[in-house]
């Protein structure tokens, strides 16, 4: 049976936003893996983590509960799947928030109404990896391998939101595992002593205090070089985003010569199912992730 | 009276009332013990002048004035690092960024602290119309200090921006043909409603 979800692909995936081919990518993968992501009608942002000091506590938990009402009334029955890690943290911490507290649901719905919404109470909240790794399985995620990515070595940078505090189930805070296992399940090489796994790449900070930001980045990156790898692999967009775009920065200010690729989860996914490069959005880097494209132009012979 | 001489009236010395009540999550800080697990978990801990462990002792101390007018909690990274170490259990994250609003609702934030800034664009940019502009948002952050200035940032960061333009990753058309929500002024509505509730839960006049 298609597994279906309602999507909440967050602003940075829109077209031609900062993570454009991470949901370019993300359609690729669940195309072959036969899930069905209905994007939920008109959603908005979630408010971010930065945005507190404008937001103050109801309104970010009414701008969540926004998207929840609509998926309610939608896609009923369906659970709310989030790529972005900002995104599901929010409205994760959103939906906690109004399940402990009746004043604060009480509260949130009296805001809703103005928007003619009502939250019902029956959303639950998901990461796209949750749906990856608990509703199909590592199994099931190797099935459709193709073009299993022999040869190259991943540092598996999962980073924070993704990972605290929420996290994946059953994985570690200070260690996670199932991104070095989704390597593993591909045909990659995981370089699973990669100490950087959990360091903060600055976040929205990245912006407003950029040398400390990339103070941050470069040792993501100089570490990810010391482990020997081909490329780092992040499920999250501003991880990828930050720790991307910033290396020519940081060149540029310590003479160092940093030229990592950056890739998502879900363009090893779909380049190693077969996928095209445009189709697994390698076109939408500015340090090309040359291993992946070779990988994703090779022919393979049509199994019979 | 401003808000803050209200407050300060009040409350008079009990400043840790004063965070219990009107602080998001701030009932939490009386439970903090003073291990310093936060203070050695933060990425950024090389650059607070007070740790959260300080600045939970400094609430309890009654300096008011010191930690509203800090800068340290504007340098949280939202990494939740701090959150899943402590021994028991603070939302610590959620307490800096609370503590950070509080200040300037009250208008004792540091003005010029860049996060504090780009915090309130990033609140203005997405709740315009629902979704977050990206290009008009990297635009503010590089002209806060004025035109020219803006200028030399932007030259030096062409290379970036051209390679996010390559990359079909930036859209210069999205100053004027932005990204956005269908419902823009439900949105509006219910936002207005949330900060009226809000501000009469905590005791304030917007």
């Amino acid at each position: 049976m298609k597994k279906e979800y309602a999507f909440y692909p967050g602003c940075s995936s829109q077209l031609r936003g900062s993570a454009s081919n991470y949901l370019t990518s993300v359609n690729a993968m669940c195309d072959t893996l036969d899930i069905k992501m209905t994007p939920i009608p008109d959603w908005n942002c979630c408010g971010a983590s930065i945005g507190y000091a404008g937001s103050g506590e109801l309104a970010r938990h009414v701008m969540n509960a926004r998207n929840f009402a609509l998926s309610e009334q939608h896609l009923p029955g369906q659970d709310v799947v989030a790529s972005c890690a900002a995104c599901w943290l929010g409205a994760k911490e959103t939906k906690e928030k109004l399940d402990a507290s009746s004043q604060l649901m009480a509260e949130t719905n009296e805001a809703l109404k103005q928007a003619g919404l009502r939250y019902q109470a029956k959303t639950t909240v998901r990461h796209m990896v949750e749906v990856l790794i608990e509703d199909l399985g590592y199994e099931a995620l190797a099935k459709p391998v193709v073009k299993p990515l022999e040869g190259v070595k991943f540092a598996g940078y999962v980073g924070c939101q993704t990972n605290r505090p929420f996290g994946i189930a059953g994985e570690s805070f200070e260690n996670p595992l199932y991104l070095d296992k989704m390597v593993e399940t591909v045909g990659g090489e995981a370089l699973t002593q990669y100490d950087q796994k959990v360091s903060c790449c600055g976040g929205a900070l990245a912006f407003s205090e950029p040398e400390k930001s990339q103070k941050q980045i470069k040792a993501i990156v100089e570490s990810a070089y010391d482990h020997g790898a081909d490329m780092i692999v992040t499920p999250c967009p501003l991880c990828q985003a930050n720790v991307e775009i910033y290396q020519a920065e940081i060149n540029r200010r310590h003479g160092t010569k940093l030229n990592m690729p950056v890739a998502y989860y879900s363009q090893l996914m779909a380049v190693a199912y077969g996928a095209t490069p445009k189709q697994a959005g390698l076109d939408g880097h500015i340090i090309k992730p040359t291993k992946l494209q070779q990988i994703a132009v090779k022919v393979v012979p049509v199994q019979k | 009276m401003n808000l803050d001489e209200q407050a300060r009236v009040r409350y008079a010395n009990d400043f840790l009332k004063e965070v219990e009540e009107r602080v998001e999550e701030g009932e939490w800080v009386k439970m903090c013990m003073q291990c310093g697990v936060c203070a050695g978990s933060c990425p950024f801990g090389p650059d607070w002048e007070h740790s959260p462990q300080k600045i939970f002792m400094m609430i309890r101390a009654g300096k008011r004035e010191e930690v509203l007018t800090s800068d340290s909690m504007w340098m949280c990274t939202s990494c939740y690092n701090c959150v899943v170490r402590c021994p028991r259990q603070l939302p610590i994250t959620q307490i800096m960024h609370g503590l950070a609003t509080y200040a300037e609702r009250l208008g004792l934030a540091p003005k010029m602290q860049p996060t504090r800034r780009f915090s309130l664009q990033f609140w203005d940019n997405c709740t315009r119309t629902g979704r977050v502009n990206e290009l008009k948002l990297v635009l503010q952050v590089y002209f806060r200090n004025g035109f020219v200035a803006g200028l030399k940032e932007f030259w030096n960061m062409r290379r970036v921006g051209l390679g996010l333009l390559l990359a079909k990753r930036m859209n210069l058309f999205e100053l004027f043909f932005p990204h956005k929500c269908r419902d823009r002024d439900g949105i509006q509505r219910m936002l207005k409603k949330a900060y009226e509730i809000e501000d009469r839960k905590r005791g304030f006049t917007r």
